[in-house]
């Protein structure tokens, strides 16, 4: 089977953005009914199984009562099944055209990754910072371990002619109110983490934030990083908005439309998608599918253009990887030091092991930057400070930001008189 | 006001299966500007140490905020355990609790009120009408 790399770089190399949803059902027939109609959607698409919150974190015993007892889980809980119910689900669709990647969130994702390898699953992602200090409370150095076995169990699949690939979900962290510059740094080490434990096709992320100019800036800055610091095979994925997502179906669909033209424009070679469904509950095949069509179209409609902005990202972004590498040869104990030094500092980010000491807002021109730089090495570099509110009302304003501008611009047109 | 309102001890937290954390980034900084003391035990708290941490720090309300759809299953689960050793502590429990949205929020609602919750707040009126049992707590006072 076409490895998950080669078919998104043969796709890029077509001209093409390959698009890819975010879905998952704990039903084995609904998961299966959803990857063939992604596959059949009439677009570039890959597929994804998204595991629920119970695998996640590995309780599996609940996820499987859970089961029995017919409840609703909110993904598909593939180490609670039995392996064969997986290969079921994906026989006949995951194959050469369709390369199917395993969505998880997990901080341990030991269990996981040898579920989906059991069932011919190759493709996966997360990475022991993005998956460990947003959405669990693992200390960073188990994390670590964690991701070096898990790289492991990927690398060697290797020797047997199959091409592994793992995604940084670095460019998230926790979705919203993180500035560009440490999105793209925590991208960059993370990748070079997964190449320097043996998995050599690669993807590195970056979740679209509250400026396309800016979002553009970023991009580019983490290609050029990317480009220097990895080898062999790795392509950039861009994430539709994480964070609060527009309510009214007109802006979801022109904030999905917009990350896709920045996709295109920044030579990114995936995206993944978000439904109008999004700010309400989990979205339905449909409604996956129509995003799917929504982007494709949009991506069609964009042409890759240079950013010339420079904002700075580049420069601190470069100064984070630096400072961090520069720690120790062991990228995993630099990555426990970083941390523990606040040399990275997610602002906002409850993590026992996280300083905590930084945050950011974003500013009248709409974008995303610093107000306390905490022990961040970036004196001397980044900006930090302006005019902003620390209080529950500004962070509210501040992480509905996006929101509110789709939103409002759907409301405003919807009232045009003459339409 | 604030001087007649001594201000409370209020434990904010997740569930076990719980990853998200704006809502207690929020809703740790409005307790606060309304004078109560907070300590946020953050993102997918197991059972276990969310009990002993109510036990350990003896708060006058533990408020739990959950997003993922678990929160309603989960919600149940835990307010079994901390009820056998917290009596007599304020307890609710919001966000979005199911996954199929506002479908089942009064169903929803009343099994976790059964179960041992002292109010439930689902997405929608959730903030105001956590604001107003907020402003009739007292410490030490189930309302």
């Amino acid at each position: 089977m076409t490895g998950f790399g080669r078919f998104v770089a043969e796709a890029a190399g077509a001209g093409g953005l390959v698009v890819q949803p975010r879905m998952g059902f704990g039903s084995a027939g609904t998961m299966r009914r959803g990857l063939a109609a992604v596959r059949d959607s009439g677009t570039l698409a890959v597929g994804t199984i998204t595991l629920d919150s119970y695998t996640r974190v590995g309780s599996h015993d609940t996820a499987r009562a859970a089961l029995a007892a017919g409840d609703h889980l909110n993904g598909y809980p593939i180490v609670a099944y039995p392996v064969d119910t997986t290969r079921g689900v994906i026989d006949g669709i995951a194959a050469n055209g369709f390369p199917v990647q395993v969505r998880h969130g997990s901080a341990l994702p030991q269990d996981i990754i040898a579920s989906s390898i059991a069932a011919g699953l190759y493709a996966t992602e997360g990475g022991p910072l993005s998956y460990c200090l947003p959405y669990s409370r693992v200390p960073v150095s188990e994390a670590v371990r964690a991701w070096q076995e898990s790289c492991r169990l990927l690398a060697d699949l290797q020797e047997t002619g199959a091409e592994p690939h793992l995604e940084s979900f670095g460019g998230c962290m926790l979705g919203q109110l993180c500035p560009p510059s440490l999105l793209v740094a925590i991208s960059v080490l993370e990748g070079l983490f997964f190449q320097r434990h043996g998995v050599r096709s690669v993807s590195l992320s970056y979740a679209q934030q509250t400026h396309p100019e800016q979002d553009a800036e970023a991009i580019t800055a983490l290609r050029t990083l990317a480009g220097q610091h990895l080898d062999g095979d790795w392509h950039v994925v861009v994430y539709t908005y994480m964070g609060v997502y527009p309510r009214t179906p007109h802006g979801a669909t022109a904030l999905l439309a917009e990350a896709a033209r920045l996709a295109v424009r920044t030579g990114a070679a995936r995206l993944i998608v978000k439904t109008v469904a999004e700010a309400h509950r989990i979205p339905t095949i449909a409604e996956n599918v129509a995003a799917l069509r929504i982007a494709h179209e949009a991506a069609r409609t964009a042409r890759p253009t240079e950013s010339t902005l420079d904002t700075g990202i580049l420069a601190e972004a470069r100064a984070l990887v630096d400072a961090v590498l520069m720690l120790d040869d062991d990228l995993g104990a630099a990555l426990v030091l970083a941390v523990g030094m606040g040399y990275l500092d997610v602002p906002y980010c409850l993590h026992p092991d996280n300083p905590g000491r930084t945050r950011a807002f974003v500013d009248r021109a709409g974008h995303l930057r610093w107000s306390r730089l905490g022990a961040l090495p970036l004196r001397g570099i980044a900006d930090a400070g302006g005019d902003h509110d620390a209080t529950s009302a500004g962070l509210l304003h501040a992480l509905s930001h996006v929101e509110r501008r789709f939103d409002d611009a759907a409301i405003e047109e919807a009232a045009l008189p003459l339409g | 006001m604030r001087e007649e309102n001594p201000g409370l001890d209020v434990v904010v937290t997740s569930l076990a299966s719980d990853a998200h954390t704006w809502n207690l980034v929020y809703l740790q900084l409005v307790l606060e500007e309304l004078g109560h003391r907070v300590v946020n035990l953050g993102a997918c708290v197991p059972d276990s140490l969310l009990v002993t941490e109510c036990v350990r720090r003896a708060p006058d309300l533990v408020l739990v905020s959950s997003v993922n759809g678990h929160g309603y299953h989960d919600g149940l689960r835990v307010i079994a355990a901390l009820r056998a050793r917290l009596s007599g502590t304020a307890i609710v429990i919001g966000g979005k609790l199911g996954t199929d949205g506002v479908d089942g929020v009064r169903e929803r609602a009343a099994q976790l009120v059964a179960a041992g919750y002292d109010a439930v707040f689902e997405d929608g009126t959730g903030m105001a009408a956590f604001r107003a049992f907020l402003a009739r707590l007292r410490p030490g006072v189930r309302v």
